[in-house]
């Protein structure tokens, strides 16, 4: 029903823009993949279900410069386009949103591992659940369940920005408090013990640079300090102190900007869930400042604004 | 007539074991939600049902290799007078790969022609080429994205490996491929295999059947590509998603490119290759600040380019991928390769495509 909503919006939209960002379905039946629809004949294609995962509102920043370009976000994605306003990073009469109600996606690597990595032959959607053949036989999932972190806490399924709203809005029902109780019941162990389980995961890193790519908030990627000589504070080396080395300026980098769309945890190859480290300067930085990335145009980011006096922020003695 | 060897499953380890005491050896396990290949250690399990998330290259061709360490030191008497010493390490174990896909074992065989097969062999890559075996498993099942018989290859292709073994059931059946491979079939853990031979035969015919085939033949393809090359419609739609990431060259068993930095701390430092990427910015960044390829739609062509156009024209038509499918299976935004060279071969010239 929406999907049928959306290409009517669509072929609304297309006649005034170089482009729709949209999904279609990809080279197998559990991948969805970007499409970018420039002729009416192609709109067709586009899909919408769980399967449509990606942050699509990162290829805005490299478009809007001179292009109008149409975008499809779901709530999630939009605070992404609010911090890109904040930041001056899109010309916004370049852009059209069309905003998607979402009732969750699935994380496709808990999918392939709810089906213990058995071919996928054929994936059906329907309301809130996939159902999934293999050669095993059928499988109904429901999204829940297979969904990733972020829809376990989400406290804006319905876009928080758009032109366009494709579907009814809805309301979360979660509560605001959970957001980092993920991280809350972490910092719970020991020093040691997180330590170790960073160091095992971060160990797989192959600085592939998927994770800052695939960020939205991620702009210097040209001119990243992970690879540039000049100057050369991280070396190219993989061992596991460059590599935390590398995530720490990521995730410091996005202190108070990143929107917890954690697409760096899901386009990670070897399945590392960096956006926790993400989500854990986040929850600071809301105690901080009392700042959520990408609510609101108009706020200024807690990095972008200096206060003499931080009501949080015990000055030291000068 | 090739040494044939039956391993009843259960006997696995204790084959590993054996092969333990003579090799160090690399085996597909699962960390975390990926399998990669680790030193084999009796501990960790292996992980065989599915291709490896990274390809065994590594294993030859390390992400970081350390070509040689340096230390300046200034003379006692004269402080001037600076002498720098230069340590290198060329002395490689004897080394198997074990559980690599036909693909994998292929994907060498396309590092050898540059790295091998020149005036100038790179004696890094060759060392431990030689001193490594590879016992491929053939694959029962394609996986999604895989497209081996597009470029040439088979489910259960013994070109490249030194074993092939297959999964029969019960147990896997060894096929000694070349004469380093022998020796190993050799271990009396083996049983006598060649009553297993047949059911082998069965099962490589089944699943080749299965692969899918996003391209009929690569005939052509080299100079197909070449007259697309100013094309930049073309390339700027086919990139459109791309995001520029390393994940597709460095999962994949062919991307040979490599970067070298000295990292240096003090008086002391090492210089050091290391995988590089050409769907990176910096891959072709010149010291004077010129980028000859700074659009993303160029960095892609290059990859198609380079792999099923530039390297079979060099080196008599062989293609330069193994249709693994890591690339397409990893993708953040799933670009397949497969799909792009599809359409360059269907590409007709009109106004727009």
């Amino acid at each position: 029903m929406t999907q049928k909503k959306l290409k009517e919006v669509v072929q609304k939209v297309l006649p005034d823009v170089d482009m729709v960002i949209g999904y279609r379905q990809g080279f197998d039946p559990v991948h969805a993949t970007p499409f970018f629809v420039t002729r009416p004949e192609q709109i067709d294609e586009l899909i919408w279900n769980p399967l449509c995962v990606h942050n699509l509102a990162s290829y805005i920043p490299s478009l809007t410069t001179n292009k109008k370009v149409a975008v499809i976000v779901k709530g999630c994605d939009s605070r992404a386009i609010n911090q890109y306003l904040q930041e001056n990073l899109i010309n916004r009469e370049n852009l059209v949103v069309i905003g998607i109600p979402c009732s969750g996606v699935v994380s496709v690597s808990k999918v392939l591992k709810a089906v213990d990595h058995q071919i996928i032959e054929s994936v059906s959607c329907e309301n809130h659940a996939v159902t999934v053949k293999t050669s095993q036989g059928e499988k109904k999932l429901s999204v829940s369940d297979v969904s990733p972190d972020k829809c376990k806490t989400c406290l804006y399924p319905t876009p928080l920005v758009y032109d366009h709203l494709v579907g009814d809005p809805i309301t979360s029902d979660k509560e605001p408090e959970s957001v980092y109780d993920e991280v809350r019941s972490f910092e719970e162990k020991s020093l040691e013990d997180r330590f170790q389980f960073w160091k095992t995961e971060l160990d797989r890193c192959i600085r592939c640079y998927a994770c800052r790519n695939a960020c939205p908030m991620c702009i210097c990627q040209d001119r990243c300090i992970a690879e540039s000589r000049d100057p050369h504070w991280v070396t190219q080396k993989t061992n596991q102190t460059e590599k935390f080395m590398y995530h720490m300026i990521h995730a410091l980098h996005l202190a108070g900007r990143c929107v917890e769309c954690e697409e760096c945890t899901r386009v990670c190859p070897m399945e590392i869930p960096v956006a926790k480290i993400k989500k854990k300067i986040n929850m600071e930085m809301d105690q901080l400042f009392d700042y959520k990335a990408g609510l609101n145009a108009e706020d200024t980011p807690p990095m972008y604004t200096f206060k003499v006096d931080e009501e949080t922020i015990e000055e030291h003695e000068l | 007539m090739a040494k044939l060897g039956y391993l009843p499953k259960e006997k696995l380890t204790d084959f590993l074991e054996n092969l333990k005491k003579k090799y160090r050896i690399y085996v597909p396990c699962q960390d975390g939600d990926a399998v990669l290949f680790q030193p084999f250690d009796g501990e960790k399990p292996l992980c065989l049902d599915r291709p490896a998330t990274v390809s065994p290259k590594s294993v030859i061709f390390p992400q970081t290799d350390i070509l040689f360490s340096f230390d300046y030191r200034k003379s006692s008497e004269d402080p001037k007078q600076v002498s720098i010493e230069l340590t290198e390490n060329l002395d490689f174990p004897e080394t198997v790969i074990f559980g690599s896909r036909p693909c994998d074992a292929k994907g060498f065989l396309i590092y050898d022609r540059p790295y091998t097969q020149t005036d100038m062999p790179d004696i890094y890559y060759k060392g431990r080429r030689e001193k490594t075996t590879i016992i491929t498993l053939a694959c029962n099942y394609p996986s999604p994205g895989c497209f081996c018989t597009s470029v040439g290859g088979d489910p259960a292709d013994k070109e490249g490996s030194d074993i092939l073994m297959t999964d029969v059931g019960t147990g896997y059946f060894f096929e000694a491929v070349t004469a380093k491979g022998e020796e190993i079939v050799e271990d009396a853990v083996f049983e006598d295999g060649s009553s297993y031979q047949e059911k082998a035969q069965a099962a490589h015919k089944a699943v080749a059947d299965l692969v899918k085939k996003p391209f009929d033949s690569t005939e052509g393809l080299p100079e197909k590509l070449l007259s697309l090359f100013e094309n930049d419609a073309f390339w700027e739609a086919e990139a459109a998603k791309c995001i520029s990431c390393g994940a597709c060259t460095y999962l994949c068993p062919t991307c040979y490119c490599f970067n070298i930095t000295d990292e240096q701390a003090g008086s002391k430092g090492e210089r050091i290759r290391s995988w590089d990427a050409c769907m990176f910015y910096h891959f072709t960044l010149e010291a004077s600040g010129h980028n000859p390829r700074p659009l993303k739609q160029q960095r892609l062509k290059n990859r198609v380019g380079h792999k099923f156009s530039y390297y079979p024209k060099k080196y008599e038509g062989a293609i330069a991928c193994c249709g693994c499918g890591r690339c397409i299976r990893s993708c953040p935004v799933s670009v397949d390769i497969s799909e792009i060279v599809a359409h360059a071969q269907e590409y007709k010239d009109e106004p727009s495509k």
